[in-house]
Formats: structure tokens, sequence, C-alpha cells
């Protein structure tokens, strides 16, 4: 009863129509092209898997169906989009939901101490009639929460699972508040499309099992879905079809039925091999058999990547990457051992215990991070480049300083700008000199300034954490030569963390893939990627990954 | 290049001080002294500005505007209180080592300092421990830290065991005055030292000492945030994940700001007590913290980034306008109208600070 | 049972601050010496006072924006509205209710102003609101003590200070005095005195807590709710955010102003420059006595608030004086306890949110291994 098209006669002549149609749909950030020529159709209670790596332009292509604001602020986007038969153009979220677009986000958006029933009618309430509706407007109105809680109740049911409408969210465990996203969703009486974006990540199996039951049932009530996973198996088991995005291009179209898990694997990851990385000179760096990392058993509670069970080693001298799908606790690897998130377990430099949870005694032991969050942890953005660069030096090594030590040391303003301005000759800094703030420079810039602080350590570790994130091309391979170099010119051992394959495949000796907070596997960089695309998937046979090994 | 000034100093400062510049200018005409009108601009400033300093560390160290400087300003109470209380046997004891009588008013005036500032350190350890628990909230609740603990101190006047006759109420014998003189003790100790009137003017009198005094507070305390841990503090206000994944003990660094703000505060009142010639005791210090944080938001400072010269600018400015207001608009329009605007002035200045910076950071 | 003990353990932290100052309160009564006709009276008439203030705090503490220290400028709203009249020399009931009518577009004009404040000041709503009140006191002093009788005609030599304009320090309302408080006489006899029930007050108390109630079962008051939990979320479900805080301040606005009109009637003079100031902090001191907190407030909250806090206002000098001598302590005690418990209150809702924000990261974070092991 809940969803007219299904009844409507209209609806049925119009059923052979797509819903949604995509027609050659580009986008740019910044001269920076992350969609080129996306066309796809979807057709009424159609389910389509939209698969691909992160950055593939998943998202981009998300919040140009939505209308995100972000979209029209940096200058629109091309192609059609053609919705129930009409082209549209959204530019707000508001005209994507009232034509009938829903989208669940990885992220809840429910209000905590409100009743499942509040959430799901979230400014949608079902009101009384007043007088006072006419005089003033409808806000002053009363809810009408009799008709609130069988309109949530009726939503929830459909979803196929038994949630009582009046349970406050914030009590709910995770799954529920999955679910009463969904449920919030198609209570929208004009919803005909829905978007989920990783709906399962946070479910148990049981829940997620009872979640694609349900997102059947809503198909075959006539609501199309798009169904965004990187669990290939619940990808094939309830899409019709998938559509397998990469580097902002649609690779693959296929039947969810026919493709094996291998082949859309090896479809997300498997681009065609740069020729800079072809050229490459074998590495030049001298690897030491001594081990200068050991990591045992370590687990670090970082929120959105935790890191539950991953031990490794790496060689003195060794570049050594760590890669991932996001979310998978990569990223916390480095903020472990640095102790900048809650950890446990065992690591150990050249032999030596490190104490975890205490930044400074990391720092002691001469290991120096460059974080992946550049703006919230690497740097000051309201300080002079100088105190950026040498701030670090000056508090763990005494360095920097001038006066009597444990009577009265000041800040050595020569020293520090001399150093400053090496730095800034040697990476090439673009910026008016070392009183310049932080704050002011260009993402590449600021990333350089963030490597220039570590190389002042002079560490024996270097940890670094997606170090082209967010910089344009020509900063990429200055940043990532940079690191190279400093590896060759100091012997320095570096570990590089990165979402970016190709990037680690071009500048790492080995790369360990890490999935569910777990190492997944560790490869020479030299493998083909299709490989390390299967290991992100969980997809990597085990004899085959103990054979590699 | 005049547009550069006034962005380099900021539109509030350019106005307010042509708005002084005005009244100086106006004085004459409407028969105020510019010369005496100088001298107390010079005074207050002197008076008021180690108070300002006291917002220095707090601010540095992303902990805010000290609202709760009334807790520094009742360490200083107890310091002055103490040193009276204790004169003549601080003296006697001094005497063993220097003349107590040619140096009686110094000393007892080091004195209150020496014992107002191990009271301080400990209040001032307490707050910052609570201020820690309560990040994000800061503000609101130091001011209302400041007020109850004055209102507790106003009990403790009551109760506390002083002997002293100059001190307490002469019909009960017991309990402290509201106003105690410091005449015959420390009274002017600062203020008179190398004191002079230039160019012949009776009426422009500098106090040199008090003057000499903030230069040499506020050159402790430029070169504390030159040390290492006042670099460290400096760096935790303005990103403590940076200061954090630097290595250095975020709490700490916090606690120690206001531990410093809190002794500056118990420094800065018995500068101005000893000027004023009284200690001003229960609702005295109340209403204490809102000049102090206006002086140097006036000076340019924001919500986290305050300097030296934003203490010298600001206080100048708004003792300048305290002073120059009630004269010269009264002369004007034949009425007091400084209470308004000084009210108007510095919550004027405080909203705008608060209102900016939210600005800036999103 | 291990249950149990533990909800009567959290009941008993939850209702603290009450429950501290009935245990004040039960000691500071007998040593008083008041009696209880005497207590009753004194307490129905500070109920009929104050309760309509203090309920004027609810509805921004709904909407998330806490304790509206900016209430104080409804407050003097409401007293421009009580000068004028007592110029106009309208007496009565329609004195009162012409008060009402000149504060409310001020209040609102206020509130508006204040409400866009504090927008731009989100999360420190209300520090911003407390500096506002001063600001706007210092505009508030400029229009009373200089404009009129200047600019602004007020024919009443009474009212005047000597120099020919700016309203004296104190005026009296004695055109308006009682005036609620007296419209249907009630009174009965009780242990031996008889208390006078201020009627007329409590039904409009009675009729604003209606409209409370009946305010929070509105889509506005929804809303309001919302936006009180999670702007972000409700921002995303389209509801207009910002305005919809300005609603809440101007609301909360124009009703101090009516309750600070109340309170002056009871009252029957006005001190012209201190009367607002005191409403903001006595008037957030009782709530939060009354177990409120910064983020939750009910109407129970303000009627056990306002008991506790002025019993505590009445006893404390009359039980400092008959134990220690002095009246002067427990003056200086109520003052104390005053801003320490607005105080403490702050400070508990700060921690508390520093806490459940920890909680929120941590709910964001999976299980870690060897966080299960640890626990």
């Amino acid at each position: 009863m809940r969803f007219p098209l299904f009844l409507n006669s209209e609806v049925i002549l119009l059923s052979e129509v797509p819903l949604l149609k995509l027609e050659n749909i580009g986008k740019e950030y910044y001269g920076n092209r992350v969609l080129s020529n996306v066309s796809f159709s979807l057709m009424r209670g159609e389910i389509l898997g939209l698969v691909g790596e992160n950055g593939a332009g998943k998202s981009t292509l998300m919040n140009i169906l939505f209308g995100m604001p972000v979209i029209g602020a940096t200058g629109g986007y091309e192609g059609k989009v053609i919705f129930n038969g009409k082209p549209v153009h959204f530019t707000s979220p508001t005209q994507a939901l009232a034509a009938g677009i829903g989208m669940v986000h990885q992220e809840f958006s429910l209000i905590p101490g409100f009743t499942a029933t509040e959430n799901i009618q979230l400014n949608r309430e079902v009101l009384n009639p007043s007088l006072l509706e006419y005089i003033f407007s409808h806000r002053m109105s009363t809810l009408d929460r009799d008709a609130m809680r069988a309109r949530a109740d009726t939503a929830i049911r459909t979803l196929g699972v038994d949630i009582s409408p009046d349970m406050v969210v914030a009590e709910m465990p995770v799954g529920y508040k999955q679910f009463i996203e969904i449920a919030r969703e198609i209570d929208r009486e004009q919803t005909r499309l829905l978007f989920l974006d990783e709906p399962t990540a946070v479910l148990t199996e049981t829940e997620a099992e009872i979640l694609l039951k349900a997102l059947k049932k809503l198909a075959e009530s006539g609501i199309a879905i798009v169904f965004i996973s990187h669990r290939l198996n619940e990808v094939k088991e309830l899409c019709d079809r998938i559509v397998v995005l990469r580097d902002g291009e649609v690779i693959q179209e296929a039947d969810a039925k026919t493709a094996t898990v291998r082949e859309i694997a090896s479809w997300m990851v498997g681009r065609a091999v740069s020729e800079k990385t072809e050229e490459k000179p074998q590495k030049s760096h001298v690897i030491h058999d001594e081990t200068a990392l050991k990591v045992e058993h370590l687990w670090v509670d970082m929120p959105g990547e935790t890191v539950r069970d991953v031990s490794f080693e790496v060689k003195k001298g060794e570049i050594f990457g760590i890669g991932g799908l996001a979310g998978h606790g990569k990223l916390g690897i480095p903020n472990g051992i640095m102790g900048l998130s809650p950890a446990g377990g065992n690591v150990e430099l050249f032999g030596r215990r490190i104490p975890l949870n205490k930044p400074r005694r990391a720092l002691d032991r001469k290991m120096a991070f460059v974080s992946e969050d550049r703006r919230g942890v690497g740097l000051l953005l309201d300080e002079r480049i100088d105190w950026n660069i040498t701030f670090t030096a000056m508090q763990v090594q005494g360095r920097f300083l001038r006066g009597i030590p444990g009577i009265l040391q000041l800040r050595d303003d020569e020293a520090m700008r001399k150093e400053t301005e090496s730095l800034i000759k040697l990476l090439d800094i673009k910026c008016t000199g070392p009183a310049q703030h932080a704050g002011e420079l260009s993402g590449g810039n600021q990333q350089k300034v963030c490597l220039a602080k570590a190389f002042v350590l002079q560490p024996d570790l270097l940890l670094v954490s997606e170090p082209t994130r967010g910089i344009d091309v020509g900063a990429k391979t200055l940043v990532l030569d940079a690191l190279r170099e400093y590896n060759e010119g100091h012997g320095t051992t570096i570990i590089v963390t990165s979402s970016e394959l190709e990037e680690l495949r071009s500048v790492c000796d080995r790369i360990a893939i890490v999935g569910e907070g777990r190492i997944a596997g560790v490869l020479p960089a030299q493998r083909p990627a299709e490989d390390f695309g299967l290991l992100m998937m969980g997809q990597m046979p085990h004899d085959e990954m103990e054979a590699t090994a | 290049m005049i547009k550069n000034f006034i962005e380099n100093a900021g539109w509030p400062r350019v106005i307010i001080g042509l708005f002084l510049l005005g009244l100086f200018i106006a004085a004459p005409f409407v028969g105020v002294r510019v010369d005496t009108s100088l001298s107390d601009t010079l005074v207050r400033f002197g008076m008021n500005a180690v108070m300002v300093l006291a917002m220095i560390p707090m601010v540095q160290s992303g902990c805010g505007l000290n609202f709760g400087l009334p807790l520094g300003i009742i360490a200083g109470l107890l310091g002055a209180t103490l040193s009276i209380e204790l004169n003549e046997k601080i003296l006697s004891w001094c005497g063993q080592y220097v003349n107590a009588a040619a140096w009686g008013a110094p000393l007892s005036f080091a004195s209150a300092i020496v014992m107002a500032l191990p009271i301080a350190a400990v209040l001032g350890f307490f707050y910052g421990k609570l201020l820690n628990r309560v990040k994000g909230d800061e503000m609101m609740i130091a001011t209302y830290v400041g007020f109850s603990s004055v209102a507790f101190m106003c009990i403790a006047w009551l109760l506390l065991p002083y002997h002293n006759p100059t001190m307490i109420w002469g019909y009960a014998g017991a309990g402290l005055r509201t106003t105690i003189s410091v005449d015959g003790y420390w009274f002017h100790v600062l203020s008179d030292f190398l004191a002079f009137t230039p160019f012949g003017l009776d009426h422009l009198y500098v106090p040199t000492g008090m003057i000499l005094f903030f230069a040499f507070m506020a050159f402790l305390v430029w070169v504390f945030m030159r040390s290492k841990t006042g670099t460290a503090m400096t760096a935790v206000g303005s990103n403590p994940e940076f200061a954090r994944a630097s290595g250095v003990n975020v709490d700490r660094m916090r606690v120690i700001s206001v531990m410093l703000s809190t002794m500056l505060g118990a420094v800065g009142i018995l500068v101005y007590e000893q000027s004023f010639g009284f200690i001003q005791l229960y609702m005295g210090p109340f209403y204490m913290a809102l000049p102090a944080v206006a002086s140097i938001l006036l000076g340019g400072a924001s919500v986290n980034k305050a300097s030296i010269l934003n203490v010298a600018v600001g206080t100048f400015l708004f003792q300048g306008i305290l002073t120059m207001t009630p004269s010269v608009i009264n002369s004007v329009l034949q009425t007091d109208m400084s209470e308004v605007i000084r009210l108007i002035v510095s919550n004027g200045m405080i909203l705008y600070a608060l209102t900016r910076k939210v600005r800036v950071k999103r | 049972m291990n249950k149990t003990g533990k909800s009567f353990w959290a009941l008993l932290a939850d209702n603290a601050v009450p429950i501290v100052f009935i245990v004040i309160s039960a000691i500071a009564i007998p040593l008083s010496g008041f009696s209880a006709s005497y207590l009753v009276q004194e307490l129905l008439v500070r109920i009929g006072r104050n309760s309509f203030l203090i309920l004027s705090l609810l509805i921004p503490i709904m909407a998330g924006m806490g304790l509206n220290f900016g209430m104080v400028l409804g407050a003097m709203a409401g007293q421009i509205g009580l000068i004028l009249v007592s110029d106009w020399s309208i007496v009565g009931i329609p004195g009162m209710v012409l008060a009402m009518m000149v504060g409310t577009p001020i209040a609102a004009v206020l509130g508006v102003f204040c409400g866009n404040v504090l927008n731009r000041a989100k999360g420190q709503e209300m520090v911003t609101g407390y500096i506002l009140g001063f600001f706007i006191n210092g505009v508030y002093q400029l229009v009373v003590l200089y404009l009129m009788g200047w600019v602004i005609p007020i024919t009443n030599p009474i009212l005047l200070l000597s120099r020919g304009y700016g309203i004296r320090n104190a005026v009296s309302l004695i055109g308006v005095r009682g005036i609620l408080d007296n419209l249907i006489p009630v009174s009965f006899p009780f242990m031996g005195g008889v208390v006078r029930v201020p009627l007329a007050t409590l039904l409009v108390i009675a009729a604003f807590c209606v409209f409370i109630v009946w305010f929070r079962r509105t889509k506005l008051g929804q809303d309001m709710r919302a936006i009180g939990q999670s702007q972000s979320v409700s921002d995303s479900a389209g509801i207009a955010v910002n305005r919809t805080r300005i609603i809440a301040i101007v609301i909360s606005t124009v009703l101090a102003c009516y309750g600070q009109i109340i309170y002056l009637q009871n009252m029957g003079t006005l001190n012209t420059y201190n009367s607002h100031d005191q409403a903001g902090m006595f008037s957030i001191a009782a709530l939060l006595i009354g177990g409120a907190s910064v983020s939750r407030a009910s109407i129970a909250n303000v009627f056990v608030g306002v008991i506790l806090f002025h019993l505590m206002f009445i006893v404390a000098p009359m039980a400092g004086k008959n134990l220690i001598g002095q009246a002067q302590i427990g003056e200086y005690f109520r003052v104390f306890v005053s801003y320490g418990i607005i105080a403490i209150a702050l400070v508990l809702h700060a921690w508390k949110r520093n806490r459940d924000r920890e909680a929120a990261r941590r709910s964001l974070r999976g299980p870690a291994e060897g966080a299960k092991e640890a626990a």
C-alpha cells in the first residue's frame, strides 16, 4: 500500500523506460578529472552494484545525483541525468529528495535522543490540523503521535525487522540504526531510487542477511537500488547488475550472476600499468638484513580505522608500504606505533621495545611521523613555517635553543631560520620565506613542510601516512621523489601508508595489504596489481598467499 | 599605506584610537587639562597593565580569556592582608639583614608578593586541573568559578583570624573591613619610585616605578614565551593535536599557563592597590576580570592569540577612554556618561572577539 | 540486586543538587526560628514572583542553546514598558497589559538581535549571551539614563532625576503594585497565621505551564528538540536551524519581559539599574537548584528550584545570625551558593559532554582485539 507506483497503471506502462539514465557524466575538481564519460541506466526494481576502489569516483557520482552543493560550488558537472524519463539537474539534496531519490550514508544521521518513530519522521511529522497553522505556520500544529507511530511501524516492517518504533536510537545496537536510516528513506512516499553506501559495513553477518533480504523485498515493490559495497560476495548475491568504476570511468558492466569475484576484483584494480613505473630503474638503495621495526600483535583503537591484530617486520633501509581500503585499519598502524591512538601489542625498533601510547617516547627513539591529517595534526596553521618545521626537534631533541641547559634556554631564531631556509631550498617549498604562516600555503607545499618537519628530526624510522592525499599531480611526484631520495641519501627506513596502490608500488619494496584490521598479506611491489586487488577484497586463496609470502 | 595600517591595526583599534585622540584634542577647549588627563591615564595604565598581562599565558595555551582573574586577585588580596598583619614580624626578621627602617615599605610590599605567589600557584594548579576537564567551556566556567570564589572569600574575610586593628572592624573586633588603607605600609611604593614631573608641568605626574615594574613583568613574560616551555604552550594553544604529536604534554602545559595567569593576577592586584592606596575586599574583585579582558581584546588580541604589544596598546586605549570620557564628555554634555561608555565599549569588544573567532575557525 | 542498587545511586546522583539543598534547608529552617505560616506565605509570594521568569528559560534549553543568559534583555524590555506606563499614569491591570504590549516589540527586536549574535558564536552561546547582557545593559542605561526625558518624553517629574532627564534609581510602581497578586483575594488560616494566596498570578503561571506543555508537542517544539541534539542532522533533514534558534531566543526574551513585569508588580518598586541583573542570575541559579542541567530542564525543575532556592534565601541570613551571630555570613552564603551552583552545573555539564563525545568517538571504533582482552 505504501508504494503507489506499484499500483499505478501509468507506471506499468512506463516500466520499460529506465528510471535513471546517466549519459556521459563527467566531473573535474580544480583541473583534476575524477569522472569521465560515465553512462549507465537503471530500471525500476533493479538492484545495481556499484563497485570500485577508494577514489574511483563513486562518492563524486553520488554527490552529483544527490545534488550536493559541493558539486555546484566546484563548477558543476558534464553530461545528462535522466530521472523518471525527464532530464533533471539537482542543485540541492532537498530537490533530489523531493524527486524521489533517497540516500543512506555510511555515517549515521540520526538524532540519538529521539525514538525510532521520531527519527524516521524527522521533519516530515504527521500533524494535527489546527487553526494556528493558518495564522502562523504549520510548525504551530501539534504532532499526531499515533499516526506517526503507525507509519514508522509500517516502514520498519517493510524491511522485515522487528524494532519497536518507541525505542530510543541511542540505546540501539549499530545494526538497528542502519535499519532505521533505511526505514526513514522508504517512509518517504515518493522514494523510487535508493542509494546505499556500504550499508553492511557495520552489521553482523545475521543482520547483513536480514538487510539483504529486506532490500530484495524493496526492489520487488518497485524501488530501484544502487548498492555500494566492498564485500563482493554480498554484491554478487544481492545485485542484478554490477558496474565497476575505476579512475572515474566505467570499466565494466556485468551481470552479477555470471561474473566471478576474481574477475570483479581485477576490473577494480587492474589498471594499465603506467609507463613511469615500468621505466623506474631498479631501486638503488641498500636493504640490510638487520630488522629495523618489528611489530607483533598490534591493536589500535583509532576511530574508523581499527587495527585488530597486526604483525610484520621491516628491514633496515627498506621502503615498506601499507595499503588497503579506507576504514580497514591501515592508518591505525602508524598512529598506534607513534602513540597517538590507544594501542597495545609489541613494537620493537632495532630490538628495543617501544612503549606505546606515549608520543614522546616514540619520538625519543628517533622515529618521525608525517600524519595523514595534515591540517588537523601535522601543522600549526596559524604559525610560521620555521616554527612548524623546527618545533618537534626543539621539544624532543632540545635543538634550536640557546642559553644554559636546565636553567634558561630561549628559542634560537637564527638557527631556526637557517635550518628552515635550507629545507625550503631542498624540498622546493613555494613560499615567501620562513616567516610565512603554514596555513597560507597550498596543499602540496604544506605536505612538504610536514616532510621537512620529519627530516629535521633525522629519524632512523620515518612513518608517512597518505603522503599525496589532496595534492595535485605535480606535487605528488615531488613528494614521492623526496621520500625516495631521503631514503637513498640517509639509508632511513621508511613506512608509507597510502590508499593509492600505484603510488605504493612505485616507491616501495614490499607492500602489506590490510583488511578488516589484519594483514591480509605482504607482497613484493613488483607483483601484478591484480594480486593486490584480490588481497584487498579478501579473496586471495590462502595457499596462494603462502606461496608468495 | 593607510589602508595597510588600518588592516594591521584592525578597525576597532583605529576607531577607538581616533576617538581617544579626539578626546585629547577636545580637552583644552572644554577646560580639561591635558597634562592632568595624560597623567591620570598613565597612572591607570600602570595600575591595570599587569592584570591585563595576566591574560597572556591562558590565551596563548588555548584556555581562552581568563574570566577567572578574580582567583588570582584573591591570592593577591591574601598576600596583601597577610603582609599588613605580619608587617612587624617581617620587618624585624628582615632587620637582621638590612636596614628595615629605610626599606620598610619595599620589604613589606615584596613580602606581600612573596606570600601571594604560592597561594596563587596552588589555586591556579587546581583551577587549571578543573579547566582541563571542561575543555571547550572554559570561559563560562571561569567566570562562575571567579564569582563563586569571590563570594566564598566574602565569608572567609569575615571569619579569618586577623588581628591588626587597622584592618578589622572596630566595633565587632573581628572580620576584615571592606576597604583597608595601605598608607603606612606600602602606599605608592612603586608609583613614587623615580616619579617625576617633566617639562616643569606640575600636573603631569609620571609613575615611573610602576611603569618600570610593568615593563619588568612584561619582560619576564616575554622571556618565558620564548623559552622551550613557552614555545610549547603557544603550540598547544595553536593546535593541541600538533603539540601532542610532537611529544608535548598538553594538559600539563595548560595547567602551567593557568598557574602563571593566576600568579600574574595576584601581582597585578598588588600593583593596583599600592597605587590606589586601598585594599578592596569582599565584592571588590567581582567585576575586575571584565575590564582586563576587554583591554587585551581592544589591544588586538583574539580569543587564542595575544602578545605583550596587545596588552600595552589595549590597556592604554581602554584606560585612556575611561579617564577622558568622564572629564571631557562631562564638560560637553554636563553629564557623566563614562559608565555607559565603559559598558558598551568593553562588552562590545568582548562580543566582537567571541563572534569573530567562530568565523575564522569555520 | 546489583542493578537496582546502581539505579538507586544513579537516581541519587541525578538529583544530587536538589537533595543537598533539601538537607541544607532542613538544617537551616529550625535554626532560623521562622514560623511555618511565615515561611509558607513567603514561599507562595516568591513562587508567584519568580516562576514566570524561570519558566522563560526552558525553551532555549530545549533548543540546545543552554541557559539563556540573554534573558536579561527581556527583563530590560519589560522595565522600559513599566517606566513608560508609570509615566502615562495608567494603573491597574490595563497598566500591566499595556506595559507588556510596549515591552513585547522591544523584547522581540532584542531577541532577534541576540539570536543572530548567538548563531555567530555557536558552541559559546552561554558566555556570549552573558556578555551580550552586559552590552545591552550599557545601551539600556544610555536610553534610560540619558535619552528618557530628553529624546523620549517623560512628563512625570517624580520619575526623573533632579537634573531634568534620566530615570531615578528607584521608581515606585504604585500603579501596578500587587495588582495581579491581589486580583482574586484568597487567604486561608495556616498553623496559627493567615496565608494569602496570589491566586491570579499563580493562574497566569499555570497558563504558561500549559503553554509550554503544548509547545513541546508542536512541530516547532519537536524541531527545537531535534536541533538541540544535533544541528547537523536537523540541517540535513531540512529544518531551518538558525531560524529556529532565533525563534527560541525571541520566545524566551519576550516571556522574560512578561516575567519581569510580573516580578516587579509584586515588588512594587523598580531598581532601574539593578533589577534586571539580578533577574538573570537568580532565575538561572533557581532552575539549576531544581535539578535542571544545561541541556535538560522540565517544569518540575522550575518549581522545585524556586521553592528550594528561595527557602534558602529566606532562612540563610537568619540561620547565619542565630548560629554565628552575623547575618552577614548568611547573606554571603546565599550569594556564594547562587554562583557556586551555576559554576558546578556548568562544570558537570561540560564534563559530561566531553565524556559523551569521547563515548561517541569510541562507538565509531570497531572493537579492537586487545581492547577486548583488556576489558
